[in-house]
Parts: structure tokens; C-alpha cells; sequence
């Protein structure tokens, strides 16, 4: 008997469902025959993690407070998937964008205090806009491949994060890291951990949906997205979508950095680049690139990160166990999402023997 | 005397996902005969021969060769049975010589290949089968009709003897379709047999002995060729209906200039050969100009240039007056052209998204769809609705993606939406390229009727009947340069010919 996979004339509704649902069971089986082999109860530690992300107030709050920057990388990415452009460089826009506002927080003094916040959100929004740009610009102009550009333009930012909180704007006192913003810039929390940042994201979320599917923008990305070339000859301007949308892209991810660094950490350090940037792709693909559903994702993401922390304490499993099993619950996730498009069948031919 | 049977299908059906492409097909091909399949595009010829050729499996029914029941499950397993395809778009190599894409792929031969030896074997073969060919040369130096015979070549070293040609005289000239039937009955004489994929029917009767028509999949008629009496005859059969090959077209009556080239050219980036090479022409209101030519000759690019997709290098492009020399295609669509591309999945729709959503991709920019920059789309849904209708365009709901649709319903999907925002101006590309019948009819008709509104049309087409009937003016490119413009009227295919060969009119007075 053979199998062959074919194309389904519309994507299926019913798989959309229970895709997820069937690929977290095989997931959660894969995962069991690891945690079997070093020897801990796979139900137990399944149970941790989730007590882990969910498991008390505390707990929920640092799940939410990881979400915001994750949901917002996905948005960011996502708006450059939209033209079929692999932007795998939030991650170093989320950086540049901790660059901005630290800029601000550290050497604009002579600022009212009330308009330090919101020119330092600013700022990271034009450092992290303008590092999506560049590689924007770059393939608009002479098509240089944005795959490369973007992933090297992550090290180039890690690289000038590292020089500054290590050497250049380093704190006196500290062995490394910047000082701590003023603390009337913070970014205000309403509920224990929990900031106001989570608002600019759900924010974001519905006046991205509103341009990407009501506005004439938002239907210039799909065509080209989905057909440059005809695009291109509706008179619709590649070069110039392909910059606005990755200085747009660029600008979400830095303002993602810039509220994290408000908000949670209250300065340049260690850790800034956190993979936020990287994990917004996942984000970014497994939503099918809809704001709505971005959401969703960026908590179950956000959920497995602080729930696998807790194995380590809970369960005195390696650290590295809570990344495999992230790593196992992802893989069947996305390549489940093939049959969406796809169905299998056996193939039937007749005098086959 | 009975003829031997080398290739038969057997009540063949295949099924892809919602349509029936073949259905309890049966095919028969003769030693030393050339069988022509004929009919529409989406008709199943295509599917039929892949089936033969391993790209495909039936889903019912048997294959036959030589009397023996055979499965075959890849392009290698039908080489085997000495059953060869040459496709539309050649499988060639550029900077490798002849010699090294006959022997391209094949398994059986060591690191270094003895290449005189196999010279020696290519000039045998092409001796035998008057396919004059340098095994030497490089492939990117010959015409096309060369490269077809370097893929004819390629198929007889390898002891093909049924060859599937899917519409070989597609890019050749009307000389150099002469040669291939040539050719192909010189290796019939030899004991090969041959399949011909075709939707023009005046080449069934110069090619075949027997001619096949399916229609929705289905064989609708077998018949010796020699018993056919009318073209139209054979149509019916195609459509299964009676076509007309008569045209409504009002009187001739140019009025004012509104497209004007004045010496455009455009360097090529590869060779040394202009890709345009000093193009002047007008077109005025109510005109069609036909663009004749072997495809490859600079239609393409002229129509880029004047639709703003393509920089020219020099000379200048005047719309209503005005010089729209390099402009962006916005501000040229703003300036009133429309434009029905040569490539309909690749430039003319975007096929994941809805029709209506493709419908509306010229005017989802001014008011009567979009209030500033928000999208309305109760608009989009009655404007999309009426344009379906308007244009008789099948489709199951206006939501449906444009790719489910067959190629003439794209394409008057495509008509639809830049006949609607034409301001005057339309380029049309090969518009009837690869459709059926009654679609062709039906493109033709609406370029027509454009004109008879005023418009002025450019037309570039590879087909001399559709520039005769359709054009009002024909002018006729090789190798990037105009040869001549002629009146319609006083185009015959031989003078057409000729100089979409390259021949000088001044050549063609001398001799």
C-alpha cells in the first residue's frame, strides 16, 4: 500500500482544530519516552509545567509579563512574512531597540520626567525601525538576500549591546550592565508583575488587523505576498512596501525591547537578548500570520517558558530538559500544520501487485 | 493490412482533487503513424501523455506497449520502454555544448565521456534523420528550432521510438514547422510512431494520420485524418458546438495618436543584441496594432516598456502627449492603460487570493471601491458581482481563490478587470495563448469591441490568423527590431513569414 499527499481544494476548517490538538498528544508522547529514559514521571513533570506557568498568581503574572515581548515579536515578524520576506532579525531589532531607550533613560537629563517614558519608547521605535530598514532597503535596492542580512544584523546588535553594558555605559559600581533607569520611567504595574505594556500589545494587535485586512496597505502586502510580480504590475510599488513594511516590522520589535526594558528589567545588561526575537517567529508562523491568534500562541509559548523553568526546582530535572520539551512540543506542531493544505490517501491503481 | 499496435491505453481514468481529468479514455497508437490529440486547454491531453510518460498513474484502467502490460511509475521507467517526451519548455542546458546535453543524464557512461565517439554517433543519427545539428556548438547559440531538434536528438540516442510532443510548433516559424513535419515523417519511415499534443487544427492535417479529440476528459471522437473535410468539423468536435470563426468588427476609423514610440531601445543584459533595438510606432484611438513574431523576439519586453514594468535605455514613450518614458506602472495605469499580460498565473492574477479580491486590484485604489485608505468591501462585493456576470466568468462564488479556475476564466478574469478600468489604452499579450475555443472567441471579441469604443489596442499574438481578423494595422518583430508595419489587409502569411524570419523586405525584392 502506498500513500500519496495531495492537495486539498480549500484549507480545511475541521484540521485547523484538531491539527494542534493531535500534534500536542504526539508531542506529549514523544516527550514521555525522554523523560522515561532519564528516569522521571512523565505525568508528573507534564503536571509541573503546567502548575509551573499557571500553577498561582505569581506564576500566571510572570507567564503574562513573558508574553507581552513574545506577542509583539510575532506581530513584528509577522508583517514581514506577510511579503514573503524572511525577517529572522527581530531579535537583534528587539535589542537595538534596549539600545534606544537606554539611550534616552541614561544621558537625555535635561528631559521633563514625564517625557522621558514616552521619547524613550520613541526612540527604541526608530533604533529598532531603522535596523529593519537596512536589510529592507538592501534587498529593495539590489536584492540583497534578507535571510543573511537580518540573522547578521542580530549578531551586529548583540555585539554593540555587549560593548556598552559591558565597557561603554557600564554602571560604576556594577561589573557590567547599565544603571538603573529613573524610576519615574518605569513602566507602571497593575497587578503584581504584571505592567501596562500588555495593553499597547493587545492594542497593537486589533490596529494591526484593522490595517492588514480592512486598508488598501493592507491589501497591497497580500498581493504582493502572495504574487509580487502581479502585484507589481497593478502598479502596486515592491521596493517601497518592502521598506515601509520592514521599518514597520523593525519598529515592533523595537518597541517590544523598549517596553521589556521599561518595564521588567529597568536597564541595559545581560540576557537582553532574551530569544524573544527568535521565538516571534514561531509565533509569527504557527498564528498563520493572524494578529488574533497571535495571541494565543504567545501564551501557550510564553506558558511552556516559565513552566519548564520550574522543572528544574520542582522535578530537579536538567535545565536543558525544559528546552527539549519545548522543542518536542514545537516540532509536531509545525509540521502538523501541512495538513491543513494537504490530505494523505492511499494511492489505488489498478494491476498494482 | 492491420497495423501493429505499439502503445495502448486501456479505459483510462484519473481523478485529481475535484475534477475528473481523464475518464474511461482509451488510446490507440500505430506503428508508423503520428496521432494528433486534440482539444481544449483542460481538456486532459496533457494528463493523458504524463500518464504515459510516469509523471502520473492512472487511477483505473491499463497501459499496453508492444502488447505487454506495463506499469510505469517514473520518466525513467517509459525511457526504457523507448517512449520519450519533449515538452513546451525545452530541458536544455545553455553553456554546454549539443553533444553534452544529448548525453546529459545518462547512466551508463564513465567519468570521462569519450565525447568523439559520441559526436561521431549524433552526426550518424542526425544524417539519418536530416536533423542537421553541430554536436560542438553550444546550445545558447542556437535557434529555437535547433534546440528542438537537439531535443528530438536527445530522445533518439536514447532509442526513443514513440516521441510525445506537446505543441512543438508553438515558438517555431512557419518554415520551421515545415522542417519538423519533415523530420517527423522521415523517422516514421523509419518505424518510429509519434504523438502530437495540438490545439491548432490546421497542423493536424499537415501532421497526423489519426486525430483524437477529448473533450472534459473524455475521448469524443477518433478519426482518420484523411476523412476530414472542414476545419470546422473538427472544432465541434473540440467545444461541441458549432464556433464562429467570423468576427463583428465595425468600420476602420482612427482618430487621434494615443500611444507614440519614438526610437525606444533597451540594452540586453546577456548578449550584445539590443532586446529592443529602436522601436517607433504610433497607435491611435480605434486602432488595433498587432504585434507579429516567433515569441522570444521582443514582444514581451515592448510591452513592458509601455506598461512601465521595463527601463528602456533611450527613446522616448508618448501617452496623450505626454512623455511617460520610464514612469512607474501606477502612473502609467493612472494615465489610462490597461494591460492583459503575456504570463496570467504569473502576472496577471494572484492566484491565493479570491476572484473578487483579483476583480478589484485596478480600482481598489479610487473612490468607487475605497473610502481614502479603507477598503470597502460591500462595494468590493457588488462591483466583483457585477463583473462576473457582465463577463460570463464560471466560478463558484466570488470568495473562491482565482487558482481553482480554469485558464479562460482566469484570463476573463483578467479581461474583466482591466477592460472595466481601461481608460482608452489596452496592451493585451497573448491573450488567447493556451485557451480553448470558445474562449478564444470570446477574448477576441471583447479586444474587438474595445476598439470599436475607441480604444487604441496593441495586440502581440503568435497566431497570423487571430493578428488577420483581429488587427487593423500588423507589424511584424525579429530580434527586437521592428521588420515592418503593414495594413492588415495586405498581410499574407507568407510575407508575415518572411519577415518573422529575419528576411529583409529589400532581400526579398533583390531574389
Amino acid at each position: 500500500m502506498r500513500f500519496i499527499i495531495e492537495k486539498r481544494n480549500e484549507k480545511s476548517k475541521k484540521m485547523q482544530v484538531l491539527i494542534p490538538i493531535y500534534s500536542l498528544l504526539i508531542s506529549f508522547v514523544l516527550g514521555a519516552i525522554v523523560l522515561l529514559l532519564s528516569n522521571a514521571n512523565p505525568i508528573q513533570t507534564y503536571a509541573a509545567i503546567f502548575k509551573g506557568a499557571f500553577g498561582s498568581n505569581t506564576k500566571i503574572q510572570y507567564t503574562l509579563v513573558k508574553m507581552i515581548p513574545l506577542l509583539m515579536c510575532g506581530l513584528a515578524v509577522g508583517i514581514a512574512f506577510r511579503l514573503r520576506f524572511w525577517n529572522i532579525g527581530a531579535e537583534g531589532q528587539y535589542v537595538m531597540g534596549v539600545i534606544g531607550i537606554t539611550w534616552v533613560m541614561q544621558f537625555w537629563t535635561w528631559l521633563p520626567n514625564v517625557l522621558v517614558l514616552p521619547i524613550g519608547l520613541i526612540m527604541a521605535i526608530i533604533f529598532g525601525g531603522l535596523w529593519g530598514g537596512i536589510p529592507g532597503a538592501l534587498k529593495a535596492q539590489w536584492k540583497v538576500d534578507e535571510t543573511l542580512t537580518t540573522l547578521m544584523m542580530n549578531y551586529i546588535a548583540i555585539g554593540i549591546a555587549e560593548y556598552l553594558y559591558i565597557s561603554a555605559w557600564k554602571a560604576p559600581k556594577n561589573n557590567m550592565g547599565t544603571v538603573k533607569y529613573p524610576d519615574f520611567a518605569w513602566i507602571q504595574r497593575f497587578w503584581g508583575k504584571v505592567h501596562y505594556g500588555i495593553f499597547i500589545a493587545l492594542i497593537l494587535v486589533v490596529i494591526l488587523y484593522f490595517v492588514l485586512y480592512k486598508t488598501r496597505w493592507g491589501f497591497e502586502l497580500n498581493m504582493i505576498g502572495k504574487n509580487s510580480e502581479a502585484a507589481r504590475c497593478q502598479g502596486v510599488s515592491i521596493k517601497k512596501n518592502i521598506i515601509l513594511a520592514m521599518l514597520l516590522s523593525g519598529a515592533i520589535a523595537g518597541l517590544a525591547g523598549g517596553i521589556d526594558a521599561s518595564a521588567v528589567t529597568h536597564s541595559l545588561t545581560k540576557g537582553v537578548n532574551s530569544g524573544y526575537g527568535f521565538t516571534g517567529i514561531i509565533v509569527a508562523w504557527m498564528s498563520g500570520l493572524n494578529p488574533f491568534v497571535s495571541i494565543v500562541i504567545a501564551l501557550f509559548l510564553a506558558a511552556l517558558e516559565t513552566g519548564s523553568d520550574a522543572l528544574q526546582i520542582t522535578m530537579h530535572l536538567p535545565s536543558a530538559m525544559g528546552e527539549v520539551l519545548q522543542g518536542l512540543i514545537l516540532i509536531p506542531l509545525l509540521a502538523g500544520s501541512i495538513f491543513i493544505d494537504h490530505r494523505i490517501k492511499p494511492a489505488r491503481v489498478k494491476g498494482d501487485k | 493490412m492491420e497495423k501493429t499496435l505499439v502503445v495502448e491505453m486501456k479505459n483510462i481514468t484519473k481523478r485529481f482533487p475535484g475534477v475528473v481529468a481523464n475518464e474511461d479514455v482509451t488510446l490507440q497508437l500505430h506503428k508508423g503513424e503520428v496521432l494528433a490529440l486534440l482539444g481544449e486547454n483542460g481538456a486532459g491531453k496533457s494528463t493523458l501523455m504524463n500518464m504515459l510518460v510516469g509523471l502520473y498513474r492512472p487511477d483505473e484502467g491499463e497501459i499496453y506497449v508492444n502488447g505487454k502490460h506495463v506499469i510505469i511509475n517514473s520518466p525513467q521507467d517509459s525511457m526504457a520502454l523507448g517512449i520519450g517526451m519533449i515538452h513546451q519548455e525545452f530541458m536544455l542546458v545553455g553553456n554546454l555544448t549539443v553533444a553534452e546535453n544529448i548525453i546529459l543524464g545518462l547512466k551508463d557512461l564513465p567519468t570521462v565521456p569519450p565525447i568523439s565517439e559520441i559526436n561521431e554517433k549524433i552526426i550518424e543519427l542526425s544524417k539519418k534523420y536530416d536533423l542537421k545539428v553541430d554536436p560542438t556548438r553550444l546550445v545558447e547559440t542556437l535557434t529555437v528550432g535547433e534546440q528542438q531538434r537537439v531535443e528530438i536528438l536527445k530522445l533518439l540516442y536514447r532509442g526513443a521510438d514513440i516521441l510525445i510532443l506537446d505543441e512543438p510548433t508553438a515558438v517555431l516559424t512557419p518554415k520551421e514547422s515545415q522542417e519538423l513535419n519533415k523530420i517527423l515523417k522521415k523517422m516514421l519511415s523509419e518505424g518510429k510512431s509519434a504523438i502530437f499534443i495540438t490545439h491548432k487544427m490546421i497542423e493536424v492535417l499537415e501532421f497526423s494520420e489519426t486525430l483524437m479529440v477529448l473533450r472534459k476528459g473524455k475521448c469524443v471522437g477518433i478519426k482518420p485524418t484523411a476523412s476530414i473535410k472542414e476545419l470546422s468539423e473538427i472544432a465541434n468536435l473540440m467545444v461541441g458546438r458549432p464556433v464562429l470563426f467570423e468576427l463583428e468588427k465595425g468600420p476602420f476609423k482612427p482618430g487621434k495618436v494615443r500611444v507614440e514610440l519614438k526610437n525606444v531601445s533597451v540594452n540586453s543584459k546577456t548578449h550584445t543584441r539590443k532586446t529592443l533595438d529602436s522601436i517607433s510606432f504610433t497607435i491611435r484611438s480605434g486602432e488595433i496594432l498587432g504585434i507579429a513574431g516567433v515569441a522570444g523576439n521582443g514582444q514581451q519586453p515592448l510591452s513592458e516598456v509601455i506598461t512601465g514594468l521595463m527601463r528602456v535605455n533611450s527613446g522616448s514613450i508618448i501617452i496623450d502627449g505626454e512623455d511617460y518614458t520610464n514612469k512607474t506602472p501606477l502612473q502609467i495605469i493612472k494615465a489610462g492603460v490597461s494591460h492583459i499580460p503575456a504570463d496570467r498565473g504569473r502576472m496577471g492574477i494572484v492566484g491565493d487570493m479570491s476572484v473578487g479580491e483579483n476583480l478589484s486590484m485596478k480600482k481598489y485604489r479610487t473612490q468607487e471601491l475605497s473610502n481614502h485608505h479603507m477598503i470597502n468591501k460591500s462595494k468590493v462585493r457588488q462591483f466583483a458581482s457585477n463583473l462576473i456576470q457582465k463577463f460570463v466568468i464560471k466560478t463558484p462564488t466570488q470568495f473562491t481563490s482565482a487558482k481553482f479556475l480554469s485558464g479562460g476564466n482566469i484570463q476573463k478574469t483578467i479581461l474583466a478587470r482591466e477592460i472595466n478600468s481601461c481608460k482608452g489604452i489596452l496592451i493585451a499579450v497573448y491573450p488567447s495563448r493556451g485557451l480553448d475555443v470558445g474562449a478564444i472567441e470570446s477574448v477576441r471579441q471583447n479586444i474587438i469591441a474595445q476598439r470599436d469604443r475607441g480604444s487604441a489596442v496593441l495586440l502581440v499574438s503568435e497566431e497570423l490568423d487571430e493578428l488577420r481578423t483581429v488587427c487593423d494595422r500588423i507589424a511584424v518583430m525579429f530580434e527586437g527590431r521592428i521588420m515592418d508595419i503593414m495594413d492588415a489587409q495586405d498581410a499574407s502569411t507568407e510575407k508575415i513569414g518572411l519577415l518573422m524570419a529575419g528576411v529583409e523586405r529589400s532581400e526579398e525584392c533583390d531574389s
